[in-house]
Order: structure tokens, then C-alpha cells, then sequence
């Protein structure tokens, strides 16, 4: 069974979100994803001060045997990719939800993260898929 | 619902990830690719790989029959048990399939051929047979086993009958044997010394069970295809096809051409191609940028686009490796497009890692 903090919000396409209190989001990818992937060896992340809409893809996360794109779960500017994956990618792996972090965008509207999924609803997304 | 091996079940409970390959559900990984990977480079691993077709060829004349079929002269095998690779061609030169010979007496030799094409392999090698009444027999009871790394055939030795013990152990390079109800070559597609093991299917899960009590650890595909990667051997399918020939997929050391009678089937369609000399190249590909080969890439030369065959990040170099079929006069620097970004490469000779040893820097 994988983990999924309650406190973060979720993609279908297996992002979590993090509300940091300076209203920016983090971003990154579930310990479902990252176990889908299996060992990261490359992570591609974005320039500050990209913007990017929802849906676009935002960074890559490359593991031995495929690259994956990782989408952008709200639009919005990349305030910060998370440097420490250019040379421990797997970070990833090992702490998906805290080190392991991809990005932080500032989002467009104030209300960014609307429409996002509770931890309860990515379970029940995960269960649909596995059946 | 993909094909299964008699393994399959045994995989699931030791908690491999399970992926169709080919139309079979084989497992890519038991958890970290990356140490199963090591673990042949290091010490000792094993593969399913029951999923590859065995076939047997009886007859008379079956040693004049594969010296047609084949591109490489099985007329090199001598001494039973000796192991050859080969092309199989169309006869306009193009790859049906690379391959494993062994020759266990003049009347019977037995190939192993790739899983996702024993069946046109198979309509081609009886429709060639015919006419040397060579009957073929896919061997659908047998599973097979693949030991490898350092430590494999000394692991691997100790839970074989004790009877066939020392002689399994006193194998050479290429050459395969009988043990009992086991058949054990000193062969691989690691780069690593180790054994690849035919054994009835019955006793498939017993084995491998015994094998893993040995300490020899379960592998997937996924590091079976970063070991053969940097061992510089070819992917049928990825790194060459039914579209190329062997001398632009780095096989022209498999063309046997001398004596120059043995008419095999696309030869005189490969010596054309040798004459005005080949268009393109097959060459290793190691990445200096940050980034991961990977096959259908552009590669960019002076000479014109080329493209990634097959491309990986070596967990044993830490970087990306990969191959390429680029101009036949490519050198030694080149640029690959990774989404968009061309990124700097160097053009080396395979393999890039043998016995352990890295071979390139």
C-alpha cells in the first residue's frame, strides 16, 4: 500500500501539491509514481521564473529503463526547481514527499489549487486503476 | 492476460514488478534495478529467461543445412557442445534474428533464438529445412536459467547433482553440456562470466528457489538490458531488425565469408553491400552531458543525422550509454537531441564494461 500524507492535494497523473504558508505551492511526485518508476538516475527540473499552465509538462523524471514527464498541476511561475536532484536524483525515491521535492510555483490565481484531489480521492483513484 | 513461464508464479510471490515484454508478463525488477544489477556485476544474479525459444534440429544433413541458413559457419564447431552466434538473413541481407548454435553430435544441433520472433523464425527455418529433411522441434518442455557474475558458477554449482558438479564447472567458454536432466552452457548477455541453464519446465521453480537459498539473486529484465547494454550486445529489435544488415549493426565479425562457396542465404546480397562498403556504422555512444540516452534520439554528426538504437544510464560507469547507427565516416564527437536540447557525446568502441571493469572513461 502506498503512502499518501492527508495533509497534501493530488493529480490523476500521480502529482501531490503542498500549500506552503507563503501561499507558493510544492510539487512533486507520490510514492506510487516514484515506485512505478523505480530508481531515478536523472531529474529534469524547471528555470525560475517559467511559467507554466496546467497540464503542461515541467520537469522529467528519468529512471533507468524510461522518462517520464512530470505536468504542471495548476499554472503559474516556478518560483525554485529543487537543485539537489541534479546530483542525488534519488531523492526521490528515498523521500518522495519531503527531500525529494521537484518544484515551487507561485500560482496564477489566488485560488490555485482548486480542483485538486484529496488524499482520500488519489486512494480511490489508485484503486480504480489497479483494477 | 500475457504468455507465462512456469515461473511466473514464483516471481509474483518474491515481489517482482511484472511487465509484458514481447506478449509475455515477465518481471522487469524485484524492487531496486540498480542493485540486481550489481549483483551480477559483483556477485552472482539470475534470470528467467524461459520466455526464449529452444529448438532442436535432427538429421543427417542438419550441419550442411545451417551452413545455408546461417551467416555465421557453423562448420566451426568441432567438438560437441561448442557454441556459435549468429545472423539469420533474409536474402536481401536484412536481420531475421541473432542467435545461439550448439552442436551436440553430427545429427543434432539446438538453437536459441529471440522470444518475439520464434514464430516467423520457426516458418523460416522449417521452410529451409524441408529441403534437407532436418525436422525442427521448439522445445516448449524446457525452462531456462541464466546464472551470471563472478561468483555465479561456483554458487550456482553447489546445488547441482553432485555427479555433474566438477565437469559443469570445467566448461569453457561457449560450450554447453548435458548434466543429467540439465542442460548448462558457459554463455550470457552480461558481460559477466556464469551459465545459462536449460532444465525441464517441471523443475523450473525448484531450481531457482535452490539458486536463490545459494545466495545467487533474482534479476529482472530491466538489468538484464543495462548489463547487455554495457556489454556492448545488440537488442534484436532495438539495435537491428528485418531493415538493417550486419555490417551497419557492428555484427561483421559474425560473417563467416570464407570458404567463399558456402552460398548462405543473403550472401550475395551482403557481399554487394560490402563491396561499395556500408552507408552507416553501429558505435557506442557515451553522454558527457547530464541526461539519459535513450533509442529514436537524433544523433548529430558532421556527416549527417543518425539515431539512437538503444540508450540507458550505466549504473556501473554512473553516466548515459547507449548505441547508435550514425554515417558510416561519423568520428569521435557527436550531439544527441534530448528534447530539444543538443547535448555533447563521444563515439566509443563497445563494450563499455566487461568482467566488472569498466572499459572506457
Amino acid at each position: 500500500m502506498s503512502n499518501i500524507p492527508r495533509d497534501l492535494q493530488y493529480t490523476k497523473s500521480h502529482e501531490w501539491v503542498r500549500t506552503l504558508a507563503n501561499g507558493t505551492l510544492e510539487i512533486g511526485i507520490t510514492d506510487h509514481a516514484q515506485h512505478a518508476l523505480g530508481d531515478l538516475v536523472f531529474v529534469e527540473v524547471p528555470e525560475t521564473g517559467r511559467e507554466v499552465n496546467a497540464g503542461d509538462g515541467c520537469a522529467v523524471v528519468e529512471s533507468v529503463k524510461a522518462a517520464s514527464d512530470v505536468y504542471a498541476p495548476v499554472s503559474g511561475a516556478v518560483t525554485e526547481g529543487n537543485a539537489a536532484l541534479v546530483d542525488t536524483p534519488e531523492l526521490v525515491n528515498t523521500d518522495p514527499y519531503g527531500a525529494g521535492w521537484l518544484l515551487r510555483l507561485r500560482p496564477q490565481k489566488a485560488a490555485g489549487s482548486a480542483g485538486l484531489m484529496s488524499a482520500d480521492a488519489y486512494a480511490k483513484h489508485l484503486e480504480s486503476e489497479a483494477s | 492476460m500475457g504468455l507465462k513461464t512456469p515461473l511466473y508464479a514464483r516471481h509474483v510471490e518474491m515481489g517482482a514488478r511484472i511487465v509484458d515484454f514481447g506478449g509475455w508478463d515477465m518481471p522487469v525488477n524485484y524492487g531496486s534495478q540498480i542493485e540486481e544489477h550489481h549483483a551480477v556485476r559483483r556477485d552472482a544474479g539470475m534470470f528467467d529467461v524461459s520466455h526464449m525459444c529452444v529448438a532442436d534440429l535432427r538429421g543427417a544433413r542438419v550441419r550442411a543445412f545451417l551452413r545455408q541458413l546461417l551467416a555465421n559457419d557453423v562448420a566451426r564447431l568441432q567438438s560437441p557442445g561448442k557454441a556459435l552466434y549468429s545472423c539469420m538473413l533474409r536474402a536481401d541481407a536484412g536481420i531475421l534474428d541473432d542467435l545461439i548454435v550448439y552442436f551436440l553430435s553430427e545429427s543434432w544441433f539446438r538453437m536459441v533464438v529471440n522470444a518475439g520472433t520464434r514464430d516467423k523464425d520457426l516458418d523460416w527455418i522449417r521452410q529451409h529445412a524441408a529441403a534437407f529433411e532436418v525436422a525442427v522441434t521448439e522445445r516448449k518442455d524446457l525452462a531456462m536459467i541464466a546464472v551470471q557474475g563472478p561468483k555465479a558458477r561456483e554458487k550456482a554449482a553447489t546445488r547441482i547433482p553432485a555427479a555433474h558438479r566438477a565437469a559443469a564447472l570445467e566448461l569453457g567458454t561457449f560450450v554447453g553440456a548435458e548434466c543429467g536432466d540439465l542442460f548448462i552452457a558457459r554463455t550470457g548477455y552480461t558481460g559477466e562470466d556464469g551459465w545459462e541453464v536449460m532444465l525441464p519446465a517441471e523443475r523450473a521453480v525448484a531450481m531457482w528457489n535452490a539458486w536463490s537459498e545459494a545466495g545467487i539473486k533474482p534479476c529482472g529484465l530491466g538489468a538484464r538490458d543495462t548489463l547487455r547494454l554495457e556489454a556492448g550486445m545488440n537488442l534484436y529489435g532495438s539495435d537491428m531488425n528485418e531493415a538493417t544488415h550486419p555490417l551497419e549493426s557492428g555484427l561483421a565479425w559474425t560473417i563467416a565469408w570464407e570458404p567463399a562457396e558456402r552460398d548462405f542465404v543473403g550472401r550475395a546480397a551482403l557481399a554487394k553491400v560490402k563491396a561499395q562498403g556500408s552507408a552507416r556504422k553501429l558505435v557506442g555512444v557515451l553522454l558527457e552531458d547530464r541526461g539519459v540516452l535513450r533509442s529514436h534520439q537524433k544523433v548529430i554528426t558532421a556527416g549527417g543525422d543518425g539515431e539512437m538504437t538503444s540508450g540507458t544510464f550505466s549504473p556501473t560507469l554512473e553516466r548515459s550509454i547507449g548505441l547508435a547507427r550514425v554515417p558510416a565516416g561519423t568520428g569521435a564527437q557527436v550531439q544527441v537531441d534530448i528534447r530539444g536540447k543538443l547535448l555533447a557525446a563521444r563515439v566509443v568502441k563497445p563494450p563499455f564494461v566487461r568482467n566488472g571493469r569498466p572499459l572506457v572513461s
